[in-house]
């Protein structure tokens, strides 16, 4: 794949460090010429001094043949903006862009950012694991779908504990693709497969139907 | 009308007090306190303190209810952003950025905005200054 990736700060260096180890076409663009030139010696000439968000230097980087453009900056709005000009004008398929601040994942969603990505909602989503009071776990969001893998962590003394899953009061639209048990075992349940406490169920489910899936592991309201 | 207007320099003052003169309605954000100090002491709208990019200052301006968000800060990426944020967050018809660059200024005019480009906005009359035209 070529993958262009605008900003060249740790985020942007080892993303591309990554790329080019795996394979992968990779050009890195920033306006910081010493950021170019330690990139280019240490991975090759990957490296292209400019603005990112600009025109001029998208087509100079070739992103109307890139299969993906990464906006890695510190800055959200010149993430949005390279974002913006890669899919509008060059109609790159698949954008990846670094949120800064949690309040701005929304605009970027709206405005056709195939992946958002914040560190601060990695940080809470790894706190929300370590606290009792959040018993469902958000891991990912499937790309141009509603759906959502999510993990549940059943209490020892949950209602759900020693029943099968096929006694369980699911919501619809749920599956459920695995289930660690405690002991550390992988399992891929069936209707028949008991439920324990201390297991973590991941689940795949919409939005609307989480508090309901939460229920039906936990009892909790 | 109900104008929001986000950044307090030059341009951005120079609007809000020339429609502020024309009985409109006018909020004006910035994020320093300092660049209020700079409206005439007859400017009746409201300043508004904080970042104008984010959907909640925009809220407290009152941008729900604007008629037209105008994005006149210094930074293209930063107007493009705020102005989007006003029509897809809070539906604002008419949002208005300046943006310097003039590609990308064409870039936005197709997602929707009233992009004006001062770029080329000069260039043209600096070419008609010179020949005297």
């Amino acid at each position: 794949m070529y993958i262009i990736i605008v900003g060249c700060g740790k985020v942007g260096a080892a993303t591309a460090r990554e790329l080019v180890a795996t394979g992968h076409e990779v050009l890195v663009i920033d306006h910081d010429i010493d950021r170019i030139r330690d990139i280019s010696e240490e991975l090759g000439d990957i490296g292209l001094f400019g603005d990112g968000a600009e025109v001029h230097f998208q087509s100079q980087a070739g992103m109307e043949r890139a299969d993906m453009v990464v906006a890695a900056t510190g800055r959200d709005e010149t993430n949005l903006a390279v974002v913006q000009v890669a899919k509008h004008r060059y109609k790159v398929p698949m954008a990846i862009a670094r949120v800064n601040d949690p309040r701005n994942e929304e605009i970027f969603r709206v405005l056709g950012v195939d992946a958002p990505v914040s560190a601060t909602q990695a940080i809470l989503a790894h706190i929300e694991q370590e606290l009792p009071s959040h018993p469902l776990i958000h891991l990912l969001e499937f790309h141009a779908s509603d759906f959502e893998l999510v993990e549940v962590v059943v209490p020892k003394d949950a209602p759900a504990v020693g029943k099968t899953v096929s006694e369980l009061d699911l919501p619809p639209q749920s599956m459920l693709p695995l289930i660690m048990q405690p002991d550390g075992r992988p399992e891929m349940p069936g209707g028949e497969t008991v439920i324990q406490g201390g297991a973590v169920i991941l689940a795949v489910t919409l939005p609307e139907h989480e508090n309901a899936l939460r229920r039906a592991f936990t009892g909790a309201e | 009308m109900r104008f929001v207007i986000m950044g307090c320099g030059r341009l951005g003052r120079t609007v809000a007090t020339t429609l502020d003169s024309e009985g409109h309605e006018v909020s004006i954000i910035d994020f320093h306190e300092a660049a209020f100090q700079l409206l005439p002491e007859s400017f009746g709208g409201r300043t508004v303190l904080g970042n104008g990019v984010d959907k909640q200052i925009q809220a407290e301006a009152g941008t729900p209810e604007a008629d037209v968000f105008m994005a006149l800060a210094n930074g293209d990426n930063r107007n493009a952003m705020a102005a989007q944020v006003a029509k897809h967050l809070h539906g604002v018809d008419r949002v208005v950025a300046r943006i310097f660059d003039t590609e990308r200024a064409e870039v936005y005019r197709e997602l929707g905005l009233e992009a004006v480009n001062p770029t080329s906005i000069v260039s043209d009359l600096v070419r008609q200054a010179a020949f005297g035209s």
